[in-house]
């Protein structure tokens, strides 16, 4: 059946779409929105468009409630203007919905039309996986199964005649206690490591790095919606380059020389020790403002890739990300040696936030 | 959990639902009727969620015209049901026969709930005063203006009657809803041969060498320019500031046939939802205590109390930040039939300063059934809150205010004192929430230009969208339009001319 209300709905969703990069890269871009990550839930804005009116400003957000507490309490979450009525203000032009990752993955590839990745079939092995199906007689007292113990218990009394309907009182003895067990069962996992390498020398500013987290964000948010296990790991790099964790990575700030073959060096040591190249899909971005030290060691940095990270990453991905003082030439280097349709590699530049949307795009749209 | 069975099983037997919820409705019905309600004929639709979205997302009427709004509605409606936050269990049209709609998959309790509470509205819709000027036939109505908009979108094209309505939209908060009940003796507005009179100064009569003694020019002056300025007052259009925006328009502005007509269907619907606006809190307050009361008194069987107690108890929760239509309004209808009941009114209950007395004052009267017909009869929610919230419901309920806090960049209470509260509460239900906006002069200086001034209550107009309003206001007028305002404390004249907006301060006249 043809709903009536489905010729408003295409027309209202066309309106959107002439402003639907515009919507989607408003919240994508809100940095906020990467901090609300909290107990796995994301609020996602569901565009509207609102027809303006002559109305009240919310000059001094006031309004009336209902509930205890004394003057000076903090309303709790709930904002106001969400209810309806006396109360009402004038509402938010976007409605957050509360989503989960999953399905914020979900809409993201919808919205940016990203593809499914197929991970490398070779490199899908079987893992072995306990689960916890079976019965025994004998464990440990902490994997007791209470309500088939207690079975056994009451099978036996009444077998032995001891039950009374009247006083129904079971006791278990031991050989009534029965426990959890578990099988092992092969399951097939495939699993993804996300090496980001960011540049931190002096050129790379506050807005730079901001743009990275957000583009990392939406990445990872991606990417675990397509591998069952994903690991991440984070190098940043000056001249030399060193592992960091997640919040180090974000918020440090380096100054001198740029060596991106630090990174680069870095980056392949840690695929050897840690990540089997046949049992893993591996994924190193690299983002910097494309300046580097020398054509020598960008000569370097093309060795690296095309001999040791090529042959074990399903692909490279560089995101240039403009600032002040870079001159982006790393991109261009790149772009010459390996051409634009070098399968192996992907190279984008953002300008600013406004690009994180097309960049994403870029990076995973090609179903790698 | 018997009733959901029920449900499902009817559904599966084709028909056999529909059928046990006609003979619920009777039933309910009649517990209705005996109560003293006296509801419209009410039939009730049974229909799956996308299609209940779709009507509420039509805003109850499945033949509206056709506007992107309405998908824009059907797909937060739609997606809030289908991640789970949000479900409407029922939507009744005030219509003659009225017709309410109720979720399918609703459980067999729910849907007696909802029989009940639509029963509520249904006689609410039918009794109450600022009800009785809305077209009960509506359904109808709105149908009609489907298809004018629909031959109008056929003959001049989908995106130029579109451009319009949306600027019609902008606008449409721009009318007078208390002029549906008292029709304006309208004065013709043409009556101008009195323009001409004479305008000869009054003189002090004097001795004729004493004139100019008794009569000083400055004098003579003065007197002739109030004669004049009484005239221009005459000539101004309108004679009086007229609240009803759009009845301006549509006699003074230079529309198409077309176009005027679209403005009146938006106008209509306009006057036909205003006093839905107006009653909320009662609307839900009666409709609310009649099902509780009607559940739990004539309907509940024992094994469906706690179902019924969980859904009627999520209907009436309160969150902090929001006062709940549904809370106050039975709250205070209880309230009033409670003192009502007692005689907790009049002056002597007044003045009496003795709290022990006062709490346990009770003449029994029990008039309490007889006010609260009556207040659902004559009252609105500015009225209601006006004469009912008393300081001690206002404690009971823990009412308060609550204020942005610049300095902790939070929401927190601000102040529980009860005549705070009680203005808070009725500026927001003024108007209906929006703001107080007449139309000044449609020949402003002189040159066809249209002003509007906003009468500041306080609030200044949100900038951003009081700009692109005028745009849209232009659209419609197709001259220079000016609203005068406050902002942050001085008066403003926002201005827009077709090409730009522009704001300059004005001078205390």
């Amino acid at each position: 059946m043809v709903k009536k209300i489905e010729k408003d709905y295409s027309r209202f969703r066309a309106i959107v779409r002439g402003q639907i990069k515009k919507e989607l890269r408003k919240y994508i871009t809100r940095g906020e929105l990467v901090g609300k990550v909290g107990k796995n839930l994301v609020s996602i804005p569901i565009p509207q468009i609102q027809i303006p009116h002559f109305r009240y400003g919310k000059n001094d957000g006031s309004g009336v409630g209902m509930g205890p507490g004394e003057p000076g309490t903090p309303l709790e979450q709930g904002e106001p203007g969400e209810g309806t009525g006396a109360g009402e203000q004038p509402g938010d032009h976007l409605l957050e919905v509360d989503v989960t990752l999953d399905e914020l993955a979900k809409i993201l590839g919808e919205e940016l039309a990203l593809p499914n990745i197929k991970p490398k079939g070779s490199r899908t092995i079987q893992a072995d996986k306990a689960k916890y199906t079976g019965i025994a007689r004998s464990g440990p007292e902490s994997l007791r199964h209470f309500k088939r113990t207690y079975r056994e218990a009451l099978k036996r009394s009444i077998s032995l005649g001891i039950y009374s309907a009247e006083n129904p009182i079971v006791v278990p003895v031991r050989e009534d206690k029965r426990y959890r067990s578990w099988k092992v069962r092969e399951v097939p996992q495939n699993n993804a490591v996300v090496i980001y390498m960011m540049d931190v020398s002096g050129s790379m500013g506050d807005e730079q790095k901001e743009i990275v987290r957000i583009e990392a964000f939406w990445i990872d948010t991606w990417l675990r919606s397509q591998y069952k296990r994903i690991e991440t790991r984070y190098i940043v790099h000056d001249a030399i380059a060193k592992e960091v964790d997640h919040h180090t990575f974000f918020h440090v700030k380096e100054s001198g020389g740029t060596k991106i073959s630090s990174a680069f060096q870095l980056c392949t040591d840690i695929i050897d020790r840690d990540f089997n190249a046949a049992e893993w899909n591996i994924y190193p971005f690299h983002f910097s403002d494309g300046d580097n030290w020398g054509s020598e060691d960008t000569r370097r940095c093309l060795e690296l890739l095309e001999t040791k990270i090529f042959p074990v990453s399903n692909v490279f991905c560089y995101g240039q990300v403009k600032s002040a003082y870079g001159s982006g030439q790393f991109k261009k280097d790149l772009d010459e040696k390996f051409g634009k349709d070098d399968a192996r590699i992907i190279t984008s530049e953002i300008r600013d936030r406004e690009g994180i949307y097309d960049s994403i795009k870029d990076f995973l749209g090609k179903g790698k | 959990m018997s009733g959901t069975r029920g449900v499902k099983g009817g559904l599966r037997t084709g028909g056999g639902i529909r059928e046990e919820i006609a003979q619920l409705a009777t039933k309910i019905r009649g517990y209705a009727l005996a109560y003293g309600l006296d509801p419209f004929d009410t039939s009730f639709e049974l229909i799956e969620h996308d299609e209940l979205n779709e009507i509420a997302a039509f805003g109850g009427f499945p033949t509206r015209y056709p506007h992107w709004r309405f998908g824009m509605q059907y797909e937060e409606l739609e997606k809030g049901y289908l991640f789970g936050l949000q479900k409407i269990y029922e939507l009744v049209i005030n219509n003659d026969p009225c017709t309410a709609y109720l979720m399918k998959s609703n459980s067999l309790v729910d849907q007696k709930l909802v029989i009940s509470h639509v029963y509520g509205h249904s006689d609410f819709f039918k009794h109450n005063y600022w009800f009785s000027q809305t077209n009960r036939k509506m359904l109808d109505q709105m149908a009609n203006h489907g298809t004018r908009l629909r031959r109008y979108v056929e003959k001049f094209g989908e995106t130029v009657v579109e451009d319009f309505l949306d600027a019609c939209l902008s606008i449409e908060n721009l009318i007078d809803a208390h002029s549906a009940y008292s029709p304006k003796k309208r004065k013709s507005t043409e009556h101008v041969e009195d323009l001409e009179r004479d305008v000869t100064p009054r003189k002090i009569k004097s001795k004729e060498y004493m004139d100019r003694f008794m009569n000083p020019k400055e004098f003579v002056d003065r007197q002739k320019k109030a004669i004049e300025d009484e005239i221009a007052k005459k000539r101004k259009l309108p004679e009086h500031p007229e609240k009803d925006v759009l009845l301006f328009l549509l006699e003074h502005a230079p529309l198409d046939n077309w176009q005027r007509d679209v403005l009146s269907i938006v106008r209509d619907e306009a006057y036909y939802f205003a006093p839905q606006g107006m009653t909320k809190i009662m609307n839900e307050g009666w409709a609310s205590y009649w099902h509780s009361r009607i559940m739990t008194e004539k309907v509940l069987t024992d094994s469906e109390v706690i179902e019924y107690a969980e859904h009627h108890a999520g209907t009436l929760g309160t969150q902090p930040g929001a006062l709940n239509p549904y809370k106050v309004g039975i709250e205070l209808f209880r309230d009033i039939e409670e003192r009502w009941d007692k005689g907790r009114f009049g002056l002597e209950y007044e003045r009496c300063d003795d709290m022990e007395r006062r709490r346990t004052w009770d003449l029994k009267l029990g008039l309490g059934r007889k006010k609260i017909f009556e207040v659902r009869q004559i009252y609105n929610d500015v009225t209601f809150i006006d004469e009912f919230l008393t300081k001690e419901f206002c404690v009971q309920h823990k009412l308060f205010i609550f204020r942005h806090n610049p300095q902790t960049n939070r929401m927190e209470i601000a102040d529980r004192d009860f005549d705070k509260v009680k203005e808070q509460l009725l500026f927001r239900l003024t108007n209906m929430g929006n703001p107080i906006i007449r139309v000044d002069d449609g020949n402003f200086r002189n040159r066809g230009e249209l002003k509007l001034v906003h009468q500041h209550a306080g609030l200044d107009l949100d900038g951003r969208e009081g700009r692109d309003t005028l745009k849209n206001l232009f659209r419609v007028w197709k001259r220079p339009v000016h609203i005068e305002t406050m902002v942050e404390g001085e008066k403003k004249l926002l201005s827009y001319d077709g090409a730009k907006v522009e704001e300059e301060g004005v001078d205390a006249e």
